[in-house]
């Protein structure tokens, strides 16, 4: 582990300037992931800038009735506010399916956003990683792959994102607020995870330096109804090999509105759009719920170990589907 | 002599087996006082940091080591061009020559994760930033490390275990079957998994060797430690006082003693080497893979006329070892013909060893699950079939039961988890989403004890302080043997003074086998007999007895000797998704007599917990491509969390050994065995499919 200078900042734009002076700076939330990757060397920052004392924890409402969780905000904060579990249950539902009680009790839900992919090749410094090392190669194509990405993957890379909580703000259409020194900026989610391509070290689209100051919930797309389910090896404490979060409103039969997110399955949380329009007006049915599934999955690139995962994400969101149609 | 007849924990002092009494060092590890070997403090002491090949097979071309030196606090480099040379004959009784001790001998590089340089620091810190530092270069050779039994390298096992069996014709019995199964199954690699990192501290004290080390035998380690460094076995001496478990990976010597040891000599610095748990999954044996065909054939009535168990498992051309899956194919059902095989396939891994319950856990889950099918296919009930099976004597070696509980376990477990009018056809009870499954199965598990030596000394104010080489790996047997000395003292608890985990005492057995209280009980026992003998002539005190139990265990009878156990879960499987969750898990076990329940019970428990692991999550991953464990931490390699583990009911029936003089079996491992067959059968109740590859992961499961 590389040593490295540790500071607290007092408020955000000491913070940022903290960063910004020094060529490997980095901000330190719950130090969950972060830390973890420090001590085997895949990430080696000089500065670690400590920003669990600024102004950023907390739940609250805005004047657009949008629900503003802060960036520092513990996982365990965020899931037990009683707005989130009441609009948006899947939120909360996926953060406590995620790690364990101590982490979560550490883990921010900025730091949660920005976690790195559980890939063990990524994780081991003598493997070929192109996340980890551009242009070095991808040891998990032909390597164990067996909890890897099916969709949005390319050759440089088959990793998926481990996070819980992002898909169930995928589904939300959250937004995430970030500030920089040049001021503040919001990017939704959709757009927040940038596509694998042959870049698969550039994960988001936050700028350079910019720190997430709060993730916003549109009220617009509270759902009540909403679910999130995990299926995993182990009851807990294990990262998904596939994950649902859905919600569903059902008019007389037929689908109204539908959202769909997945998790464990691609290098980000992955909004079924295909499956959502192949739905919208149809009935609510599980022949269709599966047909839908069938149709988003129609682009799934399986490798030798993971096809198992098309089968489990179609299964899934019938069984998701059916569930919240009651 | 003076009795103190007082209130312990609510329980009368006396007799003290049989009283469910707390651990005493219960309260030490609660509050964060027990000393486990890296709490020890030692002046100026120096720590180590393991640099481990990232190659699975090929040649060291160079070290640079600059850097590493030129590093704060770095106290030196030892690999293989300085390292001490170590005698290559050194091994086990069992196996011979085990390579896996040489570490730093030579440039070859024979597995991943091999330890190829020990880099020594005045802090932790600063050994492992100069670790990082070592740049080691390999010349990379083609490794092999695909497993099966069609490997070309495939040859017999040792027979240290006793010979292939090869009672009648099986041939013929099969041939003459009503109702033939023939399977193959296969079980992966696992880990041992135990808590406490291995740890060693240590240092020279004149010419005597010192180590705080975490093993399951401070003698036999000393013993094997001073081979290994061509030292008298008196200049070496092993202690330590907590082992935070073992299941086996603890049993030798392991290469945090020999690097730490090598460190402290070369450098004449006391220094303790902690491995990481990457490390302890890297350098220190995993049960190996095996790839088992049974073969049963059976009469209409369900009588079984052969029993053929082949195993294959893989080693390390390192060194041998005996994964003996096919223990209870000889012992566990009377059959007309039993032939058992045993073969290895030498691959570049790191050499396997014992991990809980070796043999029995995955041989158990290929017999009792081929069992489960031959009930399918007689169209019965499973447990109803292994009633029609009991053997009057050993189905192979002819030689009498001494306690033979199998049948009691089969129906105390059944009748405790309500197995009567069980429907025996499979995917017949579906609630909401979930299919709803129950399997049973059972095992024997080999007891014996065997020699000790122990001393037991009359003090001058009444009291008795034994000693004993034996060691407490979290299972409660300081506090067993206490009182299975108080017993045969015939005084209370307070009476007793225990010592104990220290090679320097003299020879005893390991905390290994399941036969740790059997060995140590009876050279207790022994040396009190000796000892109260000696003070019926009212000798002055202090006065000291040792007993050694060589003579009486070699002079036993030849019998066979088994503890036994029943097993019974409940599973839901979602087949849509591929989970299996365990509901229930009831077991009953005939474990000899039981020298305190509590401990005993608890024991069985976290057995059968390793179990449903071992059913449902365990696995070793290897990289094909790189040769390397890829999973070697508790983040990717799955065992049970808590959620996972559902009520689970351990209990014993009544059960007495009459071969040994305190009636004991050995409750260890026997909790881990009979689960995971009887969780993949209950898999094959609930969806009509048979589970022949552990682990049951969702991916083998799931349904289109």
């Amino acid at each position: 582990m590389k040593e490295f200078a540790y500071s607290r900042a007092n408020g955000v734009r000491e913070a940022l300037v903290m960063v910004a002076e020094q060529e490997n700076g980095r901000f330190l939330g719950g130090g969950t992931n972060l830390v973890d990757l420090m001590k085997r060397g895949v990430e080696a920052p000089d500065l670690l800038v400590d920003v669990r004392s600024l102004p950023l924890a907390g739940v609250r409402e805005d004047d657009d009735g949008d629900v503003v969780i802060g960036a520092t905000t513990t996982n365990s904060d965020a899931a037990a506010h009683p707005e989130v579990r009441r609009r948006y249950p899947a939120l909360s539902q996926a953060v406590l399916a995620g790690a364990s009680g101590q982490l979560r009790n550490v883990a921010t839900v900025a730091g949660n956003l920005l976690q790195r992919t559980r890939c063990a090749f990524f994780a081991d410094l003598s493997t070929a990683c192109n996340k980890r090392v551009p242009g070095s190669g991808c040891a998990a194509l032909a390597g164990v792959h067996h909890n890897h990405a099916i969709l949005g993957t390319s050759p440089s890379c088959v990793a998926t994102n481990p996070s819980d909580m992002a898909v169930s703000l995928m589904l939300f259409d959250a937004v995430v607020h970030y500030e920089t020194l040049d001021g503040e900026g919001e990017i939704p989610l959709s757009r927040f995870y940038r596509p694998v391509g042959d870049t698969p070290h550039v994960e988001t689209a936050l700028p350079a330096g910019a720190l997430i100051t709060s993730v916003r919930l549109p009220r617009a797309t509270a759902g009540e109804r909403s679910r999130y389910r995990k299926v995993r090896e182990r009851a807990s404490y294990a990262f998904a090999t596939v994950s649902v979060a859905a919600d569903l409103e059902v008019r007389a039969g037929r689908v109204h509105e539908v959202r769909i997110a997945l998790g464990g399955v691609a290098s980000h949380p992955w909004r079924a759009r295909i499956a959502e329009e192949e739905l919208r007006g149809g009935p609510a049915v599980p022949e269709r719920f599966r047909a839908a599934a069938e149709a988003e999955l129609a682009a799934a690139r399986a490798l030798p170990h993971n096809g198992y995962k098309v089968t489990l994400a179609r299964n899934l969101i019938q069984s998701v589907l059916t569930e919240i149609a009651g | 002599m003076t009795t103190h007849p007082q209130v312990i924990d609510g329980l009368g002092a006396t007799p003290s087996i049989g009283s469910p009494r707390t651990r005493v060092e219960g309260e030490d590890k609660v509050s964060g006082k027990a000393r486990y070997a890296g709490d020890v403090q030692v002046e100026r002491l120096a720590h180590g940091a393991v640099v481990t090949a990232t190659v699975a097979r090929g040649r060291i071309s160079g070290i640079d080591d600059r850097a590493t030196l030129a590093s704060p606090g770095v106290i030196g480099v030892i690999d293989h061009r300085n390292a001490l040379r170590l005698n290559k004959e050194t091994g086990s009784p069992f196996f011979g020559p085990d390579g896996q001790l040489q570490l730093l001998q030579d440039d070859r590089v024979s597995h991943g994760g091999q330890p190829v340089a020990l880099v020594v620091a005045e802090t932790p810190e600063q050994a492992r930033a100069g670790a990082e530092l070592l740049r080691v270069s390999c010349v990379e050779e083609p490794h092999d490390i695909a497993f099966g039994p069609n490997h070309q390298a495939v040859r017999p096992a040792l027979t240290a275990f006793g010979p292939d069996a090869d009672k009648g014709d099986l041939e013929a019995e099969l041939a003459a079957s009503a109702v033939v199964v023939d399977e193959r199954y296969m079980t992966p690699a696992q880990h041992a998994c135990a808590m406490e990192p291995h740890t060693a501290t240590v240092w020279q004290e004149g010419v005597v060797l010192r180590a705080i080390d975490s093993n399951q035998a401070p003698y036999g380690v000393a013993a094997t430690l001073a081979t290994l460094f061509g030292k008298p076995l008196p200049e070496v001496r092993v202690q330590c006082e907590q082992v935070g478990g073992g299941f086996g990976s603890k049993t030798g010597v392991g290469p945090q003693l020999i690097l730490a040891t090598m460190a402290a000599v070369l450098l004449d610095r006391p220094v303790r080497v902690a491995l990481t748990r990457e490390e302890v999954f890297l350098t220190t044996s995993a049960r190996p893979r095996t790839d088992q065909r049974v073969r049963l054939g059976a009469d209409a009535g369900g009588r079984l006329r052969a029993i053929g168990h082949e195993a294959t498992f893989e080693i390390s051309g390192k060194a041998e070892f005996i994964e003996n899956c096919v223990e209870i194919a000889k012992t566990l059902y009377a059959a007309d013909a039993i032939r058992t095989r045993l073969s290895v396939v030498p691959l570049d891994i790191l050499p396997v060893a014992s991990v809980r319950a070796p043999g029995t856990a995955p041989g158990s889950f290929a017999l009792e699950s081929a069992m489960d099918e031959l009930a399918e296919r007689l169209e019965m009930d499973p447990l109803e079939l292994r009633r029609r099976n009991e053997p009057e004597t050993g189905p192979v070696s002819g030689l009498p039961f001494t306690s033979r509980r199998f049948q009691l376990c089969l129906t105390e477990g059944a009748r405790r988890f309500g197995w009567a009018g069980r429907d025996h056809r499979p995917r017949r009870t579906r609630q909401g989403r979930l299919l709803v499954g129950t399997g049973m199965a059972g095992t024997s598990f080999l007891t014996t004890a065997f020699p000790s030596s122990a001393t037991i000394t009359a003090e001058p104010d009444g009291t008795f302080t034994v000693a004993i080489a034996a060691i407490d790996i979290g299972t409660g047997a300081r506090t067993a043997l206490r009182a299975i000395a108080a017993d045969a003292l015939g005084v209370g608890w307070d009476s007793v003074h225990l010592k104990i985990g220290d090679s320097a005492i003299g020879p005893a057995w390991q905390s290994g086998g399941s036969l740790g209280t059997t060995s140590w009980g009876w050279a207790i026992v022994a040396a009190a007999r000796d000892l109260l003998a000696r003070l019926e002539s009212g000798p002055a005190l202090p006065v000291s007895v040792t007993s050694d139990t060589t003579e009486e265990i070699m002079s036993r009878p030849h019998r066979e000797r088994h503890s036994y156990s029943a097993v019974f879960a409940e599973v839901t499987v979602d087949p849509a998704t591929g989970e299996v969750r365990v509901r229930r898990l009831v077991g009953r076990f005939a474990v000899g007599r039981v020298v305190n329940p509590l401990m005993v019970r608890s024991q069985l428990t976290g057995g059968m917990v390793m179990g449903l692991s071992i059913a449902l999550q365990e696995e070793i991953v290897h990289d094909e491509a790189s040769g390397r464990h890829v999973n070697a931490d508790f983040a990717d390699y799955h065992f049970a969390a808590n959620a996972d583990v559902p009520f689970i009911d351990a209990d014993f029936v009544d059960d007495h050994e009459p071969d040994d003089p305190l009636g004991l079996k050995g409750p260890g491992e026997i909790g881990t065995v009979a689960v995971a067959a009887a969780i993949a059968n209950a898999v094959w109740h609930a969806t009509g499919k048979r589970q022949r590859e552990l682990p049951i992961r969702l991916d083998r499961v799931i349904e289109d």
